[in-house]
């Protein structure tokens, strides 16, 4: 078990009110899963999301990742833990606009402490796999949406996570980039990556092997005759 | 760390006239002080040049009564218990650390006493001097001879002029073998000297003109043989002292000692105000130099003032930034980097542009140090440690006041940072 989530709450605090987002989620994700998490805006996704990533903490809850008790974690653990076992996938692709591909990818090398020759092989090396070793010197601004995403799992599997987290990967993509996005996952995927993606799209998370509906804070299991009826 | 540099670098290219325009208020500041320490530095230097000469480093060490030098003259006699200089206490003036040479000298200011044919030489002193003296006080011949032994040995009238005297008296003429007037006595001129080192000293002030060039010596010496002294003027007559030190460092040292030494040699009575004195070149040299310095200091504190505005303004800017790269900010923090990392980046980027500013600083306060002194007419001297400082000074600038900033950027919440667009 890569991922198990118990009981798991957050409240926001807007003024004196008391807004619970999460209500008793409970979600178990195994080792090699392909995973989806649908819901429309709202629904707390992005707030899972970000308590999956380690980016946020649950009000109560109890939370392992890859055995490792997430919540008793100081912050400068937390950030191994993003850096080693997590590649994030934004919709925005969130690249750094005034530096190359290939030093987009390398990034999280160098939070890893890898050497520069060692950083720049790594980071071609991943760029080769999503099919952009053409484009190694471009800038953000002189790529495509759909090369841009793929830039941006690049460097999310740069440092060869066990976990891949992708919100809304196609969000920002026309039909034909999302397919190779897509396409890409289910390769990772194949690896023995585990991808847990968010998205509104039924389409997209028709990609993944196991779906999971988030509504109004609450998770369920996805049952496929629902869609029948 | 040097990735961090080198983005540092890339961060201030890509905002080029935001940079200059950050920087400005450090390159200001260190151009200011650059330029004032380098008009300090200069003017000091140049005070110690004027009073010393170039490279002669020599103290007189003088008979005084009271405070003054005493003065003699043909008719109120010698002072009592005063013995003239033998060879003997030469030697031991000798064994004083830093000496290099010394010499014994009488001599008559302000003569009017020198004739050659009917020109007067008015003005110009007289002195009796032994074999070690011109070589002491750095002289050479010109033309002709020096004194030779015979000369001291069979009390030859002979005399040597130096070169004011020489044209004062000859003009175009050769001086050699002429026979000229001193004091009743005539001599043979033998030689003419000159200063190895010619050194013109800057004036600029009337006063700097009085203390630099009311030197006697300004209107011609006649050097005559030691032992013709008595002959023309008086007998036993009490000599003065020159020391030529090893180096400027132990002019002071070697006044003393030699002072010391010759005050040994007196048996005047313990009330008499009689005794030897040197001269307090080296001393009078780093009062003034200490005044300059003072004078001038305080500009040093005015200027760093626009260096405390230059700090803030980098401040500013770096707020800005660091909000303009707040979804960087986020993005590297969700991928792995520590709080550190992202402060140690920002501080690595203010301190690069408070360091250009530094190094450009100092370009222009050289160039206006240079620029100063052509107009003023005062000289400059770069200082390298004062370089150094201003340089190392504004790095620290740079990450004194973007330590807020970056303490801003180091605790961003990655979630409301990425939100951010």
């Amino acid at each position: 078990m890569i991922l198990e989530m118990h009981h798991i709450y957050k409240d926001y605090y807007p003024g004196n009110m008391v807004v619970p987002v999460l209500k008793d989620v409970n979600l178990n994700v195994e080792n090699g899963e392909y995973l989806a998490i649908m819901g429309p805006s709202g629904s707390g996704k992005s707030t899972l999301m970000n308590i999956i990533g380690c980016l946020d903490k649950p009000t109560k809850g109890d939370f392992r990742l890859d055995g490792l008790d997430i919540l008793n974690l100081s912050e400068n653990a937390l950030a191994d833990v993003r850096l080693n076992k997590l590649g994030f996938v934004f919709q925005n692709f969130q690249l750094l606009p005034r530096q190359t591909a290939v030093e987009n990818v390398a990034l999280p090398l160098i939070y890893a402490g890898v050497s520069k020759k060692e950083r720049l092989k790594r980071a071609a090396a991943a760029l080769d796999k999503v099919g952009l070793s053409d484009r190694l010197d471009f800038v953000p601004n002189q790529l495509s949406g759909g090369q841009k995403q793929r830039v941006a799992i690049a460097r999310a599997m740069v440092n060869q996570p066990k976990i891949l987290l992708a919100d809304e990967p196609t969000g920002a993509l026309d039909s034909k980039s999302s397919a190779q996005v897509m396409d890409l996952f289910t390769t990772l995927n194949q690896e023995g990556v585990t991808v847990i993606m968010i998205t509104h799209d039924s389409h997209v998370a028709g990609f993944a092997k196991r779906r999971v509906d988030i509504f109004d804070g609450e998770i369920s299991e996805y049952k496929p005759q629902e869609v029948t009826l | 760390m040097l990735e961090n540099i080198r983005l540092s670098f890339q961060g201030v290219w890509s905002h080029k006239m935001r940079s200059l325009l950050t920087m400005l208020g450090i390159i200001i500041g260190i151009a200011s002080i650059i330029a004032i320490a380098s008009t300090i530095q200069g003017t000091n230097e140049q005070l110690k040049q004027n009073l010393l000469g170039a490279g002669n480093n020599t103290v007189n060490v003088k008979l005084c009564r009271s405070d003054s030098e005493y003065e003699f003259d043909n008719y109120s006699g010698i002072p009592a218990g005063v013995p003239v200089f033998s060879e003997s206490d030469r030697e031991k003036m000798l064994d004083v650390e830093g000496v290099e040479d010394i010499a014994f000298y009488n001599s008559r200011s302000y003569s009017s006493d020198i004739w050659y044919q009917n020109t007067n030489l008015q003005g110009a002193s007289i002195m009796g001097i032994d074999s070690h003296y011109l070589n002491t006080c750095g002289y050479e011949i010109r033309t002709g001879r020096s004194f030779i032994e015979k000369d001291y040995t069979d009390f030859r009238r002979v005399a040597i002029l130096d070169d004011t005297a020489a044209t004062s008296l000859f003009q175009e003429e050769s001086p050699l073998g002429k026979t000229i007037e001193l004091s009743g006595s005539p001599y043979i001129v033998v030689g003419v000297a000159q200063k190895k080192d010619e050194y013109q000293p800057v004036i600029n002030s009337v006063d700097e003109y009085y203390s630099l060039m009311s030197d006697s010596d300004s209107s011609g010496v006649v050097y005559i043989p030691s032992a013709d002294w008595g002959i023309s003027f008086q007998y036993d007559e009490p000599q003065n002292i020159v020391i030529k030190a090893e180096n400027t460092d132990y002019m002071k040292t070697v006044g003393k000692d030699v002072k010391s030494i010759a005050n040994d040699l007196l048996s005047v009575g313990k009330s008499s105000d009689i005794k030897y004195k040197a001269d307090k070149m080296i001393e009078k040299i780093e009062e003034e130099q200490k005044m300059n310095t003072a004078a001038n200091q305080q500009l040093i504190w005015i200027a760093g003032i626009s260096l405390l505005v230059g700090g803030i303004g980098v401040m500013n800017i770096m707020l800005v930034t660091v909000t303009e790269r707040t979804s960087e900010i986020g993005l590297k923090k969700a991928i792995g980097a520590k709080k550190k990392r992202i402060l140690a980046q920002f501080l690595t980027e203010a301190a690069v542009l408070t360091s250009m500013g530094g190094i450009i600083g100092v370009i222009v306060g050289n160039i206006l140090a240079k620029v100063i002194s052509n107009m003023t007419d005062t000289p400059t001297a770069i200082s390298v440690p004062v370089i150094v400082v201003s340089v190392l000074f504004s790095m620290l600038i740079g990450i004194l006041f973007g330590l807020l900033p970056s303490i801003k950027a180091a605790n961003l919440n990655p979630i409301d940072a990425l939100r951010h667009e």
